[in-house]
């Protein structure tokens, strides 16, 4: 599945010309486990006030969330070839406005995780049993709203609460550490109050499943899910290049991009 | 003379809270460290278990508040105007207007009658920031009644509301058995014929003094109170311009991008107006009694009506 999904993050920025494959493609398990094994929620009702939430806080990546919706049955599959074009649901980042089932507007960096404490807390307030779930880019961690939601979260015990940091390494001005560096994040996570996953191969789905496995566990704090990642994983040109972080596959790109993506399956389905 | 009722509006707002938390369950109020001066520690006395103390951290408060509207709870967060509006401007544009989620900000310590802690304090400004956020309602009561009336009329809004209060203390205008509230539509306070003075907030008090002062000198000043800066009420501006001829705005805000600007811009489209606005002209306050500031900004009756006097000769 998470192949079905990286072919509809390069369907998507190539129809639309733009975009953010890169972090797209490095969180494709992450989305692929989270919309078909760990949430509660049924595409057909997507207003449900029990489901489990989700929230893009590195909105960018909406060309992930959006392939991983549509493959779930939230809407068509070829509606993703509209990404970002006029009148599409599927805007440059993620709204609530434009697409049911998102349970949040996002895209301006640092927030989304705000609106998913929120979440959180309302379940608590209202004695409701379901979970939330934010992820985040590793260079958003730079903005401070990213701790002051953190500090809260872990202040009021939110428990329910699962933040997913894509640690890929790159952001749009190059390294991590290059830029700013928010390491170390666990270490950071843990002094804000956090239980603290660290998952080695992020693109894993064993090692994926497990970390959320261990998170339900978890009482009296939230969660932090640390993924070591590869950018634009799956299209081999694309992988730890920050120059693919919001960048198009150009038409010839596309068909080499596909045919990777296509090998892949083709391999899977003969296992 | 009997001795004229003074409330600060913002204790206003503590007490519609609690009225507004025993007749809704979902309603929930989100402080920044502020609560004892927001008057939200009032709700929370009553309803411990839905005040939630953000701490020191507006732009997170915001962004808790959207998660919370979109679950159905109504949430009120609160801190000082410059705050609330100022630094966390961008969480309230894209994480609440944008997605148009029902969140109420409730923002104290607007204007110069912060007094002595200041110009960093002092927020002029949020009028303006707030307008240019689509469909963001924005009201400034003039008193007590009328700010506990806009407290429950923002819960009945169905989106986003930002509410402005006040620290000083100012006098009961609106206590009358016909009292009405309607988000977007001004009243008519006294009527007159030379001149129309809109006023917002505690400026409306002022603004009715200045006009029996006016009215000492010859001058017919009508008197309107536009609480609901937006959406604004285009229709009693432009019957004011065309019956008066003249108008003049008055707010404790910059008369850049508020209650001057919204006027203006509806009268230079819709009906070509002379208008006067009186504000903070495009200056930081300072510290000093609130009293001394108004005064000294021209926003007390004196000051009103003088520079009316000036516009209309």
């Amino acid at each position: 599945m998470a192949n079905q999904i990286r072919k509809g993050i390069i369907e998507g920025t190539h129809a639309a010309g733009a975009g953010h494959p890169g972090g797209s493609l490095s969180s494709a398990e992450v989305f692929t486990y989270l919309y078909f094994e760990e949430m509660n929620i049924d595409p057909a009702n997507p207003k449900d006030p029990d489901r489990d939430r989700f929230v893009l806080s590195k909105g960018h990546t909406a060309p992930g969330l959006y392939a991983t919706l549509a493959n779930r049955g939230y809407f068509p599959v070829e509606d993703l070839k509209t990404l970002r074009h006029l009148g599409s649901k599927l805007q440059g980042h993620p709204s609530m406005q434009y697409l049911p089932g998102l349970d949040m507007s996002s895209g301006s960096l640092g927030q989304g995780i705000s609106a998913a404490v929120g979440m959180a807390l309302s379940a608590k307030i209202n004695h409701k049993s379901y979970r939330v779930y934010t992820l985040l880019g590793d260079g958003e961690l730079e903005e401070g709203q990213v701790w002051e939601a953190s500090m809260f979260a872990a202040a009021k015990k939110l428990d329910n609460l699962v933040v997913i940091v894509d640690n890929n390494g790159l952001q749009i001005d190059g390294k991590i550490e290059d830029v700013n560096s928010p390491y170390p994040i666990d270490e950071k996570f843990a002094a804000f109050g956090f239980h603290v996953i660290n998952v080695e191969n992020g693109n894993d789905m064993g090692q994926i499943d497990a970390a959320f496995k261990e998170a339900r566990t978890v009482k009296g704090q939230p969660t932090a899910i640390i993924m070591k990642t590869v950018k634009g994983k799956g299209v081999s040109f694309m992988e730890n290049q920050a120059g693919w972080h919001g960048k198009a596959p150009n038409d010839e790109q596309y068909a080499v991009a596909m045919d990777e993506l296509k090998k892949v399956e083709e391999k899977l389905c003969r296992k | 003379m009997p001795e004229v009722k003074k409330i600060a509006t913002r204790d206003s707002y503590g007490n519609a809270l609690v009225e507004l938390g025993r007749e809704h369950d979902n309603v929930v109020v989100l402080d920044a460290d502020l609560a004892g001066s927001t008057k939200t520690a009032v709700f929370r006395k009553e309803f411990p278990e839905r005040h939630y103390n953000a701490g020191i951290a507006e732009c997170n408060m915001m962004g808790v508040a959207a998660g919370l509207a979109t679950t159905g709870m109504v949430p009120y967060a609160s801190t000082f105007a410059m705050f609330a509006a100022g630094r966390a401007y961008e969480q309230v544009r894209n994480s609440i207007g944008y997605p148009h989620l029902n969140v109420k900000i409730g923002a104290t310590h607007a204007g110069i009658s912060v007094g002595e802690d200041g110009a960093s304090h002092q927020c002029n400004e949020d009028i303006a920031l707030m307008r240019t956020i689509p469909g963001m309602v924005i009201i400034n009561p003039a008193d007590d009644v009328e700010a506990r009336a806009a407290v429950k009329a923002a819960y009945e809004h169905e989106g986003p509301v930002y509410m402005r209060f006040g620290r000083l203390a100012v006098p009961v205008i609106n206590d009358r058995p016909d009292y009405k509230f309607e988000i977007g539509k001004g009243v008519l306070l006294r009527d007159g014929s030379d001149v129309t003075i809109l006023a917002t907030g505690l400026c409306v008090s002022a603004a009715l003094d200045a006009a029996d002062k006016l009215a000492a000198d010859g001058i017919s000043a009508r008197v309107i109170n536009i609480h609901t800066i937006k959406p604004i009420d285009e229709e009693i501006i432009i019957k004011a311009a065309k019956e008066t001829g003249k108008i003049v705005t008055v707010e404790e805000h910059s008369i850049i991008g508020g209650l001057g600007g919204a006027v203006s811009e509806v009268l230079s489209e819709k009906y070509p107006t002379p208008v006067k606005r009186i504000g903070m002209n495009d200056v930081y306050g300072e510290s000093g009694p609130a009293g001394v500031l108004l005064a000294k900004y021209g926003l007390d009756a004196d000051g009103i009506a003088k520079t009316v006097k000036e516009f209309v000769k």
